[in-house]
């Protein structure tokens, strides 16, 4: 059998999340009716030009900063020239020779712990085109062009990645980040986030081989099948003798298989030259200092943080920095908590992060924010309740009774510590069960567990159990 | 000096021109004019010199990130050759 | 009736006549002179209705280059193209002029798409020249020149890209002014080169000129090509006279193809500058032959990428029964654009080729370096310079067309300017045999001020520029 490696290289268009297009005011909303957000500009009406808005190239530096890259003082706008009908100029502004970021570094995390570093080649500014719709006329498509016009950066990598595993941790990773800078929604339903794949397999040691593209996968699982299919099916033809024909090719998911869609050997001569209706776009060291103040501490770092700082487990902080109102989330209440972060992770990852999925809400929206879980958990903490008994004053919370303390009050839940009044609750507990205990006293310690379960019911969930457990093994002479 | 057929079909595809055998003969007699014209160029004392895009070494100016454009689209179906349920209408093209 | 000049008609509003007078009057005019086909559109509806602003053209008719984008009136760019497209808005110089109170009679015949030096290009058939209607008016902006020759309305909007304002103002004895690249706003303007269209202005003489540039100029937030920076007052400067003024005469615009009679045309023109104390000075400017080869290839490149937009399908000619994408394509395009046209989108296609790029577009752009710096050296020792707008008057209809590369040559005074982006201006200097001959001033960028000087200075001492062409309405 031959030894065979894939190569993968990935494009991904990050649709910018500014309210206005990249060159023309008209709105980015999702969903609008067809051309209803498209201006003169994005309907390239003879003599309309186009005018950079500022925001989105703050949002491209803000990416080229965050990654590492070497962020251009200036740019050039460039038309990329084709024909199609969701290009109305007939060309695409995007940038060529001197694109906004070059280079730059990715670190993702693959599902088995294992870390590749990405590196960048660039990522660039680009107008997106409009949408095609071709089932709803007979013997025609239809046009859209409220898409035309809005803010793209195309993130392209460098070919380093060898797996469908590698390709989809990095398109995670892309993902989480600009997520997390707010540039951009990630919402891949919407097509705000869109991956182009280039793979191609040769056997280490010989060049590269004939890579094909596969266009617009828009979900993590689809890129990885398709990856994994198009590696398949690249193998499976030169072990046949057949050659690899360079072209682009759809992932068509019903069938799990990515067929043609155009040959790259026809392929079209851009004609890159630089936009003459747009002069260069420069950025100073003053506005790059202030862009560079603004950057919030990046999700690797804030991972590391909590590991190192905080204590916590790897997969806690991984769960954590998956998106920045999270992480934030975690560490408010951290904070208002100092040396108990492991507890606050356990309840941000568990008792919160399970309601909010139920209600199908953000974080952000959270029906109890983080000053209120602080408070909470502040009461566990301190022994005034136990944890068990805190889930319980947490759903009442999550149902809009008010704060925990007020719970805890109006249901008298706070936590019995007395030992007197848990020794005597023990006494009782004891006598009422005697069989059970010279069970036990005669080996089965199985039972232990039923009279703590006693003990609880008896107190109702109230008693603390750590000094339930103490008190109750003094009481059966229970050594170590 | 006219320039290939081959080359004028190549670059009237490239252009989405339709051209009749005539014209396009034509075409590829004045282009290749043209191009002798052009190719004075060569000889041009260009050493060192950065090529010059804008004149006065502009910068763009840039505008705010604001919702500046309403709905247009009554307008558009006005002027457009071709617009059915608000889409403007091709010959339908598969991918 | 003598030379329509802002000053007679603010003359007649002051004297009593009203603005609807002179709207009509207008439009009376256009219709006697309508056998010189310099109008596409004459909006008589509109000019009437018009709701005449305050401002400091007010109530003053004139005429847009069929270029600009009038709201709810038919922009042709004089191709067939676009013969029945309606623009949903105004370009911005529309809107100044129409806040500075000026009215619209209608959009004036021009090369398609701009391109052109004759006006023999347009779909809507040629523009004659008022002063011997067997002669080109020059072109793109014939019709704009050749409407404001016949007396028909004081200015008329123009676009200059290699000449277009200049050369036709001086084929028709009229004055011509291209501004500073930046200085006007392009939106609304349909490009044919970006990086070398400017809007100008074509009227009587410099001081009208300046009066409308007055208007026009200014930044644009839609357009990002155009520059903050203050407008100067161009009606003070009008007095400013040119003592000590210098001006740079330089060889190259005196070259082998300038006839005879033109250079000694100019010259006395330029001895009229030198009796009111302008010095004459001599600059070179060595890389002016490579301004043509340099322009032929910027400018048809940048053309034939801002002309793919008209595809049929949005707006524009489509053609009728297409079997497909790319038939729709390219049978409408082929049925809209003319010869002219369709040479420069191949060209343009052509020098921006993979494989040709570097060779031609990329050296075109350092020749257009090579040419800004000749004029920045010269800038360094004069404050104008000045030379013939063309190598000779206006040549016979027909004469040209089956020789454009002859055509081409004879923008060899005009075309440097756009390339470096400087402000221009033509103005009458004179007659050989009958026809008008221009003198050229050139300025330094955003110095319109100096032009207006020099000009205005000359036009006080002569009178040529009142002239009147023998198809003028008298």
């Amino acid at each position: 059998m031959n030894d065979w490696q894939a190569v993968i290289g990935l494009e991904i268009h990050v649709q910018l999340n500014t309210r206005s297009k990249l060159f023309s005011g008209a709105s980015t909303a999702y969903g609008a009716e067809p051309n209803t957000q498209a201006s003169w500009v994005d309907v390239a009406l003879p003599g309309t030009l186009p005018v950079p808005n500022i925001e989105a190239i703050r949002k491209a530096v803000t990416f080229g900063l965050a990654v590492g890259a070497d962020v251009a003082a200036e740019s050039i706008f460039a038309r990329k020239n084709y024909f199609y009908p969701d290009s109305p100029k007939g060309y695409q502004i995007s940038q060529y020779e001197r694109p906004i970021v070059a280079g730059g570094t990715i670190l993702a995390r693959l599902d088995d712990g294992r870390e590749i570093t990405v590196q960048l080649t660039r990522a660039h500014l680009e107008e997106d085109a409009g949408k095609s719709v071709h089932d709803a006329f007979h013997a025609a498509s239809g046009i859209d062009l409220n898409r035309a016009g809005t803010a793209l950066i195309e993130v392209v990598s460098e070919p380093v990645m060898h797996s469908s595993a590698e390709a989809v941790a990095y398109m995670k990773a892309v993902h989480r980040l600009v997520r997390w800078l707010d540039i951009c929604d990630g919402n891949l339903q919407e097509g705000s986030f869109r991956c182009d794949a280039n793979v191609s397999v040769h056997q280490p040691g010989t060049p590269f081989g004939t890579r094909c593209e596969i266009k617009n996968v828009n979900s993590f699982r689809f890129v990885e099948k398709a990856i994994d299919y198009e590696i398949e099916r690249q193998i499976r033809a030169i072990e046949n003798g057949e050659r690899i024909v360079q072209e682009t090719r759809l992932y068509d998911a019903a069938a799990n298989k990515t067929r043609t869609m155009r040959s790259k050997e026809d392929a079209e001569d851009y004609r890159y030259f630089p936009d003459p209706d747009l002069p260069p776009i420069r950025v100073t060291a003053t506005e790059f200092d202030a862009l560079r103040a603004t950057l919030p501490e990046l999700p690797d770092a804030r991972r590391s943080r909590y590991i190192d700082a905080h204590g916590l487990t790897a997969y806690d902080a991984n769960k954590l920095t998956e998106e920045r109102s999270t992480s934030d989330y975690f560490e408010a209440v951290a904070n208002a908590l100092p040396g108990h972060s492991k507890l606050v992770a356990n309840w941000v990852n568990g008792e919160l992060a399970a309601a909010l999925n139920e209600a199908q809400s953000a974080i952000t929206a959270s029906r109890i924010g983080a000053p209120a879980l602080a408070g909470l958990l502040a009461r566990i903490v301190d022994g005034t309740i136990s944890g068990k008994i805190a889930k319980d004053v947490f759903a009442a919370m999550w149902a809009g009774e008010q704060s925990a303390d007020a719970i805890i009050d109006a249901r008298g839940l706070r936590q019995i510590s007395d030992s007197g009044a848990i020794g005597q609750m023990l006494d009782d507990v004891l006598a009422q069960f005697p069989e059970q205990v010279a069970k036990y006293r005669a080996g089965d310690a199985k039972l232990f567990q039923f009279l703590v379960g006693q003990a609880m019911k008896a107190t109702k969930g109230k008693a603390n159990p750590t000094q339930v457990n103490e008190l109750l093994r003094e009481r059966l002479g229970v050594t170590g | 000096m006219a320039i290939e057929t081959a080359q004028l079909h190549r670059l009237a595809h490239l252009a989405r021109l339709d051209l009749p055998a005539e014209e396009e003969r034509l075409l590829a007699d004045d282009l290749g004019g043209l191009l002798g014209l052009i190719a004075q160029l060569q000889n041009a004392p260009v050493a060192g010199l950065t090529p010059m895009a804008h004149p006065h070494d502009l910068s763009a100016s840039l505008r705010p990130d604001r919702i500046t454009e309403v709905d247009q689209s009554g307008a558009l179906a006005r002027i457009a050759p071709e617009m059915e349920s608000g889409l403007f209408l091709v010959p339908k093209v598969i991918e | 009736m003598s030379a329509l000049t802002l000053a007679a008609q603010r003359a007649a509003l002051s004297a009593g006549r009203c603005s609807r007078d002179l709207t009509e009057e207008a439009l009376a005019r256009a219709a006697s002179t309508a056998s010189l086909n310099a109008l596409i559109s004459c909006d008589a509806e509109g000019a009437r209705a018009a709701a005449i602003g305050d401002g400091p053209l007010s109530g003053i008719p004139f005429a847009h280059k069929d270029l600009f984008c009038t709201r709810g009136l038919r922009t042709t760019c004089a191709s067939k193209m676009l013969a029945e497209f309606v623009p949903p808005y105004d370009a911005t110089i529309v809107e100044r002029l129409t806040s500075a109170g000026a009215v619209s009679i209608g959009k004036t015949n021009m090369d398609e798409f701009a391109m052109g030096s004759s006006n023999e290009n347009s779909a809507f058939g040629p523009v004659l020249n008022p002063w011997d209607t067997t002669r080109v008016p020059g072109g793109s902006s014939g019709g704009s020149a050749a409407i404001v020759a016949a007396n028909v309305v004081a200015f008329a909007t123009g676009s200059d890209t290699g000449g277009s304002v200049r050369q036709p103002a001086a084929f028709c004895g009229v004055t011509g002014f291209k501004p500073s690249y930046g200085r006007v706003s392009r939106y609304g303007m349909v490009a044919y080169a970006s990086s070398l269209d400017q809007a100008g202005v074509i009227a009587r003489s410099a001081a009208d000129c300046a009066d409308v540039l007055q208007a026009m100029a200014g930044h644009d937030p839609r357009d990002a090509t155009s520059v903050d920076r203050t407008v100067d007052d161009y009606r003070a400067a009008l007095d400013r006279g040119v003592r000590g003024l210098r001006i740079g005469i330089a060889r190259e615009l005196f070259s082998a193809g300038v006839s005879d009679a033109m250079q000694t045309t100019v010259h006395r023109a330029l001895h009229e500058l030198e009796a009111a104390g302008a010095i004459l000075v001599e600059i070179d400017l060595p890389s002016l032959p490579l301004s043509i080869p340099a322009y032929y290839v910027i400018a048809p490149a940048e053309a034939s990428s801002n002309l793919a937009r008209y595809d049929g399908v949005r707006y524009g000619r489509r053609a009728a029964a297409v079997k497909g994408l790319h038939d729709l394509y390219s049978r409408s395009r082929a049925e809209g654009f003319g010869t002219e046209v369709k040479r420069r989108i191949l060209t343009g296609t052509y020098v921006l080729s993979s494989g040709y790029y570097d060779a031609y577009y990329l050296r075109a752009q350092q020749v257009r370096r090579l040419i800004a710096n000749d004029f920045a050296r010269a800038f360094a020792t004069v404050d104008l310079i000045a030379g013939p707008t063309t190598p000779d008057v206006a040549f016979k209809l027909g004469e040209k067309t089956a020789d454009p590369l002859a055509m081409y040559a004879a923008d060899i005074n005009t075309v440097a300017v756009n390339l470096a982006g400087l402000p221009a201006m033509s103005v009458p200097a004179g007659f050989i045999g009958g026809l008008p001959a221009g003198l050229q001033l050139i300025g330094q960028a955003f110095d319109e001020a100096s032009l207006f000087a020099a000009g205005h200075a000359l036009q006080s001492r002569t009178d040529w520029h009142l002239a009147m062409a023998p198809g003028a309405v008298r």
